[in-house]
């Protein structure tokens, strides 16, 4: 120890009294995630749902919109036409099949603003691990609202003429 | 299962020797970050003592694949990177596992290009796949957990 006479506790004591109080007297950051979970931001894009009108059925009509603006191609929209027997939609036409790959999709909400009825929006879920690739396309029916009564299921069959628009003219509940 | 019930309250309990040793490799898993874009940004945060992955047994998120267990590519993976992503997992010990983070190491996400590995499932083979763009810290840490019910269900037989 030859430098012995030029040691100086002090800097190592500061460095000691830092870890001590940082340990004992400062508030604890981490969040315990599984058990825990931080709230989203309001504007935050998650997994995807399709929406439905108030009265059950699906605002999708079909019209691939989301797909052509999606820059990551990762949607993919089949329609089919509604007729009043088996009807989906207000609208003439319905989505068939409605598919996003979870894993191309990179949230960025473009096909939020490209639809024109406002019927994809992007939730706050956000966790999205798969173990194998096609787990990540997620159907029609994984996106699609849950409706609550069973007469708000679609498809169902409605009076002749009562929806006669190709676009439909329903209103938005909120 | 059986035993400690027909002998009673010994003070111990009895599993299968897999099912231990799954457990174990689930409570240790050393994570080399292989961080090669805007999500090894998030990596990061969940070290970090915000989310700590330490909780999990992964301290040590470091680039050092001779003792590492899981490799974590988090990035897009250009094609002339690609090569050095199989000499790091071949030098990986076994066993060893692999979490392709976000989507362009998933599938190659918005990046759908000559330059780009459409998923480094393609030089690899990948375990979990977490999608998002990038992926939450707490996103990753579901995907770590999805591994670990997955190698809970590994069975000796298939121990290569």
């Amino acid at each position: 120890m030859a430098n012995f006479e030029r040691f100086n506790p002090i800097p190592i004591l500061k460095g000691l009294y830092t870890t001590f109080h940082s340990t004992f007297f400062e508030p604890v950051v981490t969040v315990q995630y599984p058990e825990e979970k931080r709230p989203v931001s309001k504007r935050f894009r998650g997994r995807h749902h399709l929406r439905r009108y108030d009265n059950g059925l699906e605002k999708c009509i079909g019209c691939a919109l989301c797909a052509a603006a999606c820059p990551a191609d990762a949607i993919f929209v089949e329609a089919s036409e509604n007729n009043d027997d088996v009807r989906f939609s207000p609208g003439e036409r319905y989505a068939s099949t409605y598919e996003i790959n979870m894993m191309r999709c990179i949230f960025c909400g473009y096909c939020e603003d490209a639809c024109p009825t406002q019927a994809i929006e992007l939730g706050d879920q956000y966790e999205l691990s798969f173990t194998e690739r096609v787990q990540a396309i997620y159907t029609r029916d994984m996106l699609l609202d849950t409706v609550d009564e069973l007469e708000k299921a679609t498809p169902r069959k409605v009076e002749p003429g009562a929806f006669d628009r190709s676009i439909p003219m329903m209103e938005n509940p909120d | 299962m059986g035993l400690e019930q027909k002998l009673g309250d010994f003070g111990f309990v009895t599993t299968k020797l897999q099912d231990m040793v799954n457990w174990g490799r689930t409570r240790a898993m050393w994570p080399l970050g292989f961080g090669l874009a805007c999500c090894a940004i998030e990596m990061m945060a969940t070290q970090a003592p915000n989310y700590d992955l330490s909780r999990f047994g992964m301290e040590l998120l470091r680039a050092s694949p001779r003792q590492a267990d899981l490799l974590l590519v988090s990035g897009r993976l250009s094609r002339k990177m690609a090569p050095v992503l199989r000499k790091l997992y071949d030098q990986m010990p076994d066993p060893k596992w692999v979490l392709a983070m976000g989507d362009c190491a998933s599938c190659g996400g918005v990046f759908n290009n000559y330059a780009i590995v459409q998923g480094i499932d393609e030089i690899v083979p990948v375990d979990v796949y977490v999608a998002g763009c990038p992926p939450r810290p707490e996103a990753l840490i579901h995907g770590i957990m999805t591994l670990h019910e997955k190698v809970k269900t590994e069975v000796f037989k298939d121990y290569a």
